[in-house]
Formats: structure tokens, sequence, C-alpha cells
């Protein structure tokens, strides 16, 4: 009986064995030319002086001058004013469809019937279909929203509340009813459980849907430039312009030096939480 | 959860008046008020724009003149008489199926080489979802300089050939959409390796040690075994990659802005370039035509999708 066993596991151990030189390399070459290579053509150019970088390549920069860049985009790229314009725009969207689509999934989840049916189906339409976003324009100018912070917030909530209404639809409904019946059976009313006992437990499906829909408006320029281009500042909006105006005038380095200090918070921000960030957005997907 | 002690139920409340008509009491549990708020704004910023697409899309609104008239089918006879129309169309569609290809194709071609949980691989990945992370606009103009005539790549390519190569990556009439739909695949490959380990991960070893015990080949056990059982995971990557690239701009406006000679031209770069001009209706139009193609192509697309993991 003891020594049955021993043989597949042996054969399954050889062949990773031989894999285990193999393998590491493998993977660290693939990432190195198909990473390595755009990473270090930013950082690189957005290194050098103007002169160097007309023809951005590969080489080292003959004299770094990363940080006097840096300071050029920051000051002619109104970096600072673009960094809160896209916070200003952000936030409020992404609590108000974080809210709101909570409300809307805890009575969709829990109803029946036709009603709510198809409540739900035009509900989650958005996810699939795109926003009109040439009449959306034309909307905001009728009713004065159009180039303000407002406007933009409620054409991204427009846009997302389907994604948030779809993932917590689906998770409201493992949510067992107990849970709710105990406290109602305390007096408490619908506001009251909606928000002492069913919001904090979709907190991790609300982390999921926080993250992916701050990746999409943080990074969004195609909206931005109908609704807000050139009233507001936002960092992809401020990268356009830069990148437009730099084109013409060949300034690689200050696209580049833009492009790493736009990216940061991002950046920064998925390495600190990578592994909650990760396991958050494979557990929406495959079910 | 902390619950609190219930005094009154002890005292003896009647059940009565806690089950009593419970279809209706269940719907004053869950009352349909709270609907409203995210119905509203769904309406106002959502509902009410699509609905006057199938309105502008038939009027002459522009910005060179105050008043809007009715116009018929005027626009879509002119841009589907001077061929915009369908070879937007074309470009959009054969964008977004490029992408889907080359992104599960490089997404499961990465979970497949990073699988095992070993710290290099954990670093990859890690490394290789950076792009999903960054804003598409600037990975396009990462790639518009990577890939000029004189550029990075193609100075890659010369030192291994030994010559001076200058391939104008972003210049054919041809190519060109591929190689930007490569660009759009490479932003997001990271997401599709990340569902497709996840997929991974949920087949069970067993049924993987029996097929090695009977001798399949590593070919033979993705063959019939572990690609069949990723199918949830192939549905979701499809699904998004494919409509999401009909919605796509970023990336193109970055590196072609459409070009050459309109050959990457994907229905939202005509939009916002005919809109930057004024022609807000033919702008509209165009809207319109994606709004169908999505509405026309998403339902049997995923109902394909989900069809094909039942078969299993």
């Amino acid at each position: 009986m003891t020594t049955v066993p021993t043989r597949p596991a042996a054969a399954r151990r050889a062949p990773r064995k031989r894999r285990s030189f193999g393998q590491p390399i493998a993977a660290i070459l693939v990432a190195a030319a198909v990473l390595g290579v755009p990473f270090w053509l930013v950082v690189a150019t957005a290194g050098k002086s103007q002169g160097e970088a007309l023809d951005p390549n590969l080489s080292a920069p003959t004299n770094w001058q990363l940080w006097e860049n840096f300071a050029t985009v920051f000051a002619d790229g109104r970096m600072l004013s673009a960094f809160f314009g896209s916070l200003l725009v952000m936030v409020p969207a992404v609590v108000g469809v974080l809210v709101l689509g909570s409300m809307a999934a805890w009575i969709l989840g829990r109803r029946g019937g036709r009603l709510s049916a198809a409540i739900y189906a035009l509900g989650i339409s958005g996810i699939v279909l795109p926003p009109a976003v040439v009449t959306i324009v034309l909307l905001l100018r009728q009713l004065g929203l159009a180039g303000t912070a407002l406007g933009m917030i409620g054409v991204y909530m427009g846009m997302y509340l389907s994604t948030v209404i779809f993932f917590v639809t689906g998770f409201v409904r493992t949510i067992p009813h107990e849970l709710e019946e105990a406290a109602r059976v305390d007096g408490a009313g619908p506001v009251r459980v909606f928000v002492r006992i069913i919001l904090p437990l979709l907190r991790p499906v609300l982390a999921t849907a926080t993250i992916l829909i701050c990746l999409y408006i943080w990074n969004d320029v195609f909206y931005a430039l109908f609704v807000i281009g050139g009233r507001i500042d936002t960092l992809p909006l401020n990268l356009y312009q830069v990148a437009s105006a730099g084109l013409y005038l060949q300034n690689w380095h200050l696209i580049f030096a833009y492009i790493i200090l736009m990216s940061l918070p991002l950046l920064i921000t998925f390495v600190v939480a990578q592994r909650r960030i990760i396991s958050g957005i494979t557990s929406g997907a495959v079910k | 959860m902390i619950r609190r002690p219930r005094p009154w139920l002890q005292k003896g409340i009647p059940m009565a008046s806690v089950s009593a008509g419970a279809p209706r009491s269940r719907r004053r549990d869950h009352p349909l008020w709270f609907l409203v708020p995210a119905l509203a704004v769904l309406v106002v910023f959502f509902f009410v724009p699509t609905l006057f697409n199938f309105v502008y899309a038939f009027t002459d609104w522009s910005s060179f003149k105050s008043a809007i008239n009715f116009a018929g089918t005027d626009n879509f006879v002119s841009l589907f008489s001077n061929g915009t129309l369908l070879n937007s169309l074309k470009v959009t569609l054969v964008y977004a199926v490029l992408v889907a290809l080359f992104q599960n194709l490089f997404g499961l071609g990465l979970a497949l080489l990073l699988e095992r949980d070993t710290a290099v691989n954990r670093a990859v990945r890690v490394a290789f979802f950076i792009p999903v992370v960054m804003s598409a606009l600037a990975v396009g103009y990462i790639f518009q300089a990577l890939l000029k005539p004189d550029g990075a790549l193609n100075g890659i390519i010369g030192w291994f050939t030994g010559s001076e190569v200058t391939i104008p990556w972003l210049g054919s009439t041809t190519w060109t959409i591929v190689v930007v739909a490569v660009v759009h695949a490479w932003k997001w490959m990271g997401l599709s390796m990340l569902i497709y380990l996840a997929g991974l991960k949920t087949i069970d070893e067993d049924v993987l040690e029996a097929a090695r015990l009977d001798g399949a080949s590593r070919w033979t056990m993705f063959r019939s075994i572990r690609f069949p059982l990723l199918a949830p995971a192939v549905t979701f990557n499809v699904a998004t990659a494919l409509l999401g690239s009909m919605n796509g701009f970023d990336i193109v406006q970055a590196t072609t802005e459409g070009g050459p000679g309109g050959t990457t031209e994907l229905l939202n770069i005509f939009i916002f370039r005919t809109f930057g001009q004024g022609l807000f209706a033919q702008a509209t139009t165009m809207s319109l035509v994606l709004f169908l193609m999505v509405a026309i192509l998403a339902f049997p697309v995923i109902r394909y999708l989900r069809k094909r993991e039942d078969v299993l």
C-alpha cells in the first residue's frame, strides 16, 4: 500500500524539476521583452534633453534630467489642478454609483416578479450598450450642466450604475434572508435594515466595483473630451493637451515625463493593495 | 454580528402582526422607492440621451446654424454614399475581432506560462497588470514612439538582423489596424491573464492526475481537458474584449488618429472628429450606428458563448 502512491508522485515530480530552471527564465525573458522595452523607453526618454529625445530610442540619456522634466510638466501640464480635477469628478461619481446602485440592487435582488425583472434588465443594459456621447452633450446644455463637474459626474454615474447593479444584485441573492428578518423583528424599517445590515455585508463586492470603476473613470479621456474638455483639468485630458502640443513640437521627453507622473497615483495604489485588487477582480469575473 | 436583545418578542407580541399578509409585508420590507434615485440617474444620463440619438440622427443639427430642422435620412444617405459609414463599421468590427483574438491568445499564454505559484511568477503577474492600470491614452503614446520608422522596435530588429530596418508600423493601410489591435491587447492582456489564472485554479487536480496516469500528453491534456473547462473564463474574456473594443478610442487616437487613409478610423474616432468640426448630426448618426451594432451583436455573442459552456 505504501509503495503504490509514491510512483505517480515521483513521476509527477520529475518533469516539474526539469521545468524549474527553464520556466522562471522564460517568464522573466518574456516580461523583459514585452514590458521591459516599452517601460525602459518611457523612463529613458523622460530623462533626456529635448535634443536627445527627438527620436525616442532605447539608449540611456547621456545626462539624466528626469527631475527637471518632471518639474517642467508639473507646471506646464497643470498637474496639480488636473489631479484635483480628476478627484473632483471621480470621488462623487464612485460614491454615488455605489450608494444608488446598492439601494436598487437590494430591492431587485429580493423582489420577484415581472416588474423587477424588467427593471433589472434595463438597469444592467448599460454594461454592454455604449452611451450616446453626442446627445449627452446636448442634454447637458439643456440642463445647464455642460462643462461642469456635476454634468461629468452624472454622465459617469449613468455609465457605471449598470456595473454596480449587476455585481451587487448577484451578491445580494447570496445573503441569507434571516439576517434581515432578525433586524426587522427588532422593529427596524427598510432604511435601517439597508444601512445597518445590508451595506456592511456588501463590502467585498463594493470593493471590487470601486476598483473597476475608479480605473475606468481615472483613465477616461473620451467622455471627458466631450463633456468637460477645456473647462476642467483632469490628468488624461491634460495628457492629451500636452501630447497634442508636444507631438507638434517633438517634445517626447515631456510627454513621457507626464505619463510617468500621471501613472504614479494608480500605480502606487495598485502596488500597495495588489493582493486585494487582484482577488477582488478575479472573484467577480469567474462566475 | 452583534445581536441586540429582543425583549418585546419574549413579552409575547402576537405573531400575527409579523406574519399577517406575508406578500404585502415583504413588499413593504423592500420598498420600490429605493429604486427611484438609481432609475432617475439612469433615465436622465443614459436612456434619454440614447433616445435623443434616434431623434437627432434625423436632423441637421450643427454648430453652423442655431435652428435644428428635421432632415429625414439625409445623414445616413450622405455617410453611406461617401463610404465612411461602411468603412468605419468594417474597421470597428475588424478591430474588435482582432483585439478579442490577440488579447485572449496573449492572456491565455501568460496564464499557462505563469500558472505555478512561485515567487517569480507572482512578481511577473503583478508586472503584467501594470499596463491594465495605466491610462490607455498613455499606452498609445508610448507605442507611437516605439513603432516609429526610426523607433526602438525597428532598432531592436535591426540589431538582430544586422541591417537597418525602417518598417513603418503605423503607416500601412493594410497592417496598421493589426498593429493597433496588438497594442490594445497588450494593454489589457494582464486582465485576461488574471481571469484565465482564476479559471485554471478551479480545475480539479484529480481530473488532471487521472489523465496523466492514462498517459495523456501535455498538449492532449490542454486541448481536451483544461481548455474546455476554461469555458466560463473564455466567455467573460471574449465578451468584454469584443464589446469593449467596439467602444474603443484612446489607443487608436494616440497612435494613428484613424490614419493612414482612414484605415483605422473606428466609429468613436469618427464621432470625435466630426463633433470637433461642428457636424453634430453626423456624429449623432454614427453614435446611433455604434449603438445599433453593439445592441445587435451583443446578445447573440453572449448567448453563443454561454451555450458553448453548456455543451460540457
